[in-house]
């Protein structure tokens, strides 16, 4: 088996499947460089991250794909999943190979297995849309921490961009340590490094606005008067709002 | 300061929560440079403990009202504490939750302090300042005063994306016995003006590209289910009108949440029906989605919904003839009102048999719900047991799996 290292980002990937055909493997195994097990192989293939080969490949796709499906691809990739790549590449092969496009062919497996997973991560991106929590700093800034399973980041940012236009924020993702940012009409992925010892942004307390409090307050006097108490359903609620989220929202945990 | 808005916040917010409709879909207004917009399909932003999604700030601007409807706790007779909002402090509460992604928008409405009129005016005056002031372009639904004039009608419709007028009982008998103040002309008439006004102002976009929106995301109504003796088959026949007649994008179903020991109502203490209150959203679902009629669902012979089974399991169970279908062959509408198959899975089967015959390991892996589909389904000539009765798979399906409700909430069992 040959082992194709790359550096862990998409172009990285799509560049990987480029010299996977360029090299003509067959019996192949993608994966990103730090996770790379060397035992198990010998000889690997280091990636070069060329965007051009990256978008000849994506070119490649759209004319066998659609936009929709080729998007899924790179939801799916951001799952993060293990040996995702291997997926992907499987549902390459299969697109690139087809005359007609494959893309609603359900029942080969790497198309189902592929809408599964970029499913599983739109469900992700849409929590983060409805649960993202913004505190306000005395700054004027809106500062919000998130630890999402997949690495929706890049997903988010239009919609947030469209939604708080005249507004500055900065969205943290605490798990994969950077940042989206909105500043004068622009949106940018950064580095944020906190102090040793302060990695959350619980201890920024001392510098919020003074109405972020009240709001708080307000919002989550807010929640207990709406329930309805005749109505309790806890299991429903932890459906929809699974635990592990609610650790930044201050109605109900943070 | 801080203390008295919370209390105002907690009183306006417990008297606006029977209002069941918390959607935010459906509008077109986009953001202009300013704040929000109220695109696509809406967010639940958080859930009560009740299990209800929370997407907007749904308040009473007063909870003030010279009017006494018997379901209602802001009735005039009730002795409640009352308080109101300032036009501004609505204003703030709606852009400082929104600019923390609390909300989608505002919900607001209101007891009638005093005239219909100048009721509604205020919530005009309030839906303008957001609009015009603070440049705000999220979801704002309005419920309109019954009573006020066409005018205000007019205006609300050009700031809010959707406005509501509760019909609340299902007749007006009903009506007449538990809000002797009002009559259902009152209901019906703004509503058919809404329709006129959304359906002029539709034609006058096709023509013109700068027309205003007026009212994108249409109006919607609530009805409160098991305070009167209607049947479903009423109450989805009256939902059925609203759909065809006058373009309802929503009804709303609220099951009676006991509050007063008024005897013309359930006792407080009776159990909320939430039950049957699902399976009418099921069958409304039913009815806009898999283009189900009334009559398929419920008649007049039968005009209740079997509460232990989902709507579209019972009318397969009375309609067994059409059954089994041949997955492979069947047309899209067909497989879509196969029990356990939903109308993204039946896409999935429909799209996915063109490249190949599908089998059950295909099917499984579409997450439908097996163990009610088989019963209706033959694939490549494997079908269905012959021999069991409606009866039996209603037992048999009822066997493998339990409402989700059924734990929690299950309606009174008699004892013997
Ligand atoms: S008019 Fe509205 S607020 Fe007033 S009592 Fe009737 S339902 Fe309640």
């Amino acid at each position: 088996m040959q082992a194709v290292l790359y550096d862990g980002s998409w172009y990285g990937f799509m560049a990987a499947v480029f010299d996977v055909y360029d090299y003509r493997f067959t019996d192949v195994s993608v994966c990103p460089a730090d996770r790379f097990n060397g035992h198990l192989f010998s000889e690997p293939h280091r990636v070069y991250t060329d965007e051009k080969k990256a978008k000849r490949v994506a070119a490649g796709l759209l004319n066998k794909i659609s936009e929709d499906a080729s998007a899924q691809l790179y939801r799916c990739f951001l799952s993060g999943d293990a040996a995702i790549e291997e997926t992907l590449l499987a549902y390459i092969r299969y697109a690139l190979s087809s005359g007609p496009s494959v893309e609603s062919d359900f029942s080969h497996p790497a198309v189902i297995k592929v809408t599964q997973i970029a499913k599983k991560v739109w469900r992700e991106q849409h929590r983060m849309e409805a649960f993202v929590r913004f505190q306000k700093t005395a700054d004027g800034l809106f500062y919000a921490i998130i630890e999402p399973d997949h690495d929706v980041l890049p997903l988010i940012a239009k919609h947030f961009k469209n939604r708080y236009a005249d507004q500055r924020w900065l969205i943290y993702d605490a798990r994969r340590r950077y940042g989206l940012s909105h500043e004068d009409g622009g949106v940018s992925f950064i580095e944020v490094s906190f102090a040793e010892g302060s990695t959350s942004a619980r201890d920024v307390a001392h510098v919020y606005d003074a109405s972020e409090d009240l709001y708080q307050k307000l919002w989550k006097q807010y929640m207990t008067s709406v329930n309805i108490a005749a109505r309790k359903n806890l299991r429903l609620q932890v459906q929809h709002m699974p635990r592990r989220y609610w650790k930044y929202m201050p109605e109900i945990g943070g | 300061m801080s203390d008295r808005i919370l209390e105002k916040l907690s009183i306006l917010a417990d008297a606006a929560k029977y209002d069941v409709s918390c959607s935010s879909s459906g509008s077109k207004r986009t953001n202009e440079g300013g704040l929000g917009n109220a695109e696509g399909m809406g967010i639940c932003h958080a859930y009560t403990e009740d299990g209800r999604c929370v997407s907007l700030l749904k308040i009473l601007l007063t909870n003030q009202c010279v009017f006494d409807c018997a379901y209602c706790v802001s009735r005039k007779s009730n002795d409640v504490r009352r308080a109101a909002f300032t036009v501004r402090e609505v204003v703030d509460l709606t852009i400082n939750f929104y600019r923390r992604n609390y909300i989608e928008g505002l919900f607001l409405s209101s007891g009638i302090f005093s005239s219909p009129d100048i009721t509604m005016e205020r919530l005009v005056r309030i839906a303008r300042t957001l609009r015009r002031e603070e440049n705000f372009h999220g979801y704002i639904h309005l419920k309109t005063i019954p009573g006020a004039s066409d005018e205000l009608l007019r205006e609300a419709g050009l700031y809010a994306d959707r406005l509501s007028v509760n019909i609340e009982m299902p007749t007006k008998e009903s009506l007449a016995l538990l809000a002797p103040d009002k009559k259902q002309e009152d209901v019906l008439r703004p509503m058919a003006f809404l329709n006129e006004s959304i359906q002029a102002s539709r034609d006058e976009a096709r023509s013109l590209k700068t027309a205003p929106l007026f009212v994108p995301a249409g109006q919607s109504t609530q009805m409160v289910i098991g305070a009167t003796p209607e049947n479903d088959w009423q109450i989805l026949k009256l939902s059925d009108g609203f759909y065809r007649k006058l373009n309802l994008k929503r009804v709303y179903y609220s099951g009676y949440v006991p509050i007063s020991n008024d005897n013309r109502l359930p006792a407080i203490g009776t159990p909320v029906p939430m039950v049957r209150e699902n399976r009418l959203y099921q069958a409304d679902w039913l009815m806009r989605r898999y283009n189900f009629t009334v009559d398929e669902l419920v008649t007049p012979a039968d005009p209740f919904l079997d509460m232990q089974i989902d709507p579209k399991l019972q009318w397969a169970l009375r309609n067994m003839h059409l059954f089994p279908v041949d997955i492979n062959t069947a047309d899209l509408e067909t497989i879509q009102r196969i029990p356990g198959i939903g109308l993204q899975s039946a896409r999935r089967i429909w799209e996915a048999r063109k490249f190949r015959k599908l089998t059950w390991e295909h099917l499984k892996s579409f997450r439908i719900a097996a163990n009610r589909a088989r019963h209706f389904i033959t694939l490549q000539g494997d079908g269905p047991r012959k021999d069991l009765t409606p009866l039996q798979i209603r037992s048999h399906i009822l066997a493998g799996a339990h409402s989700k409700y059924t734990a929690n909430h299950s309606p009174q069992l008699p004892l013997f």
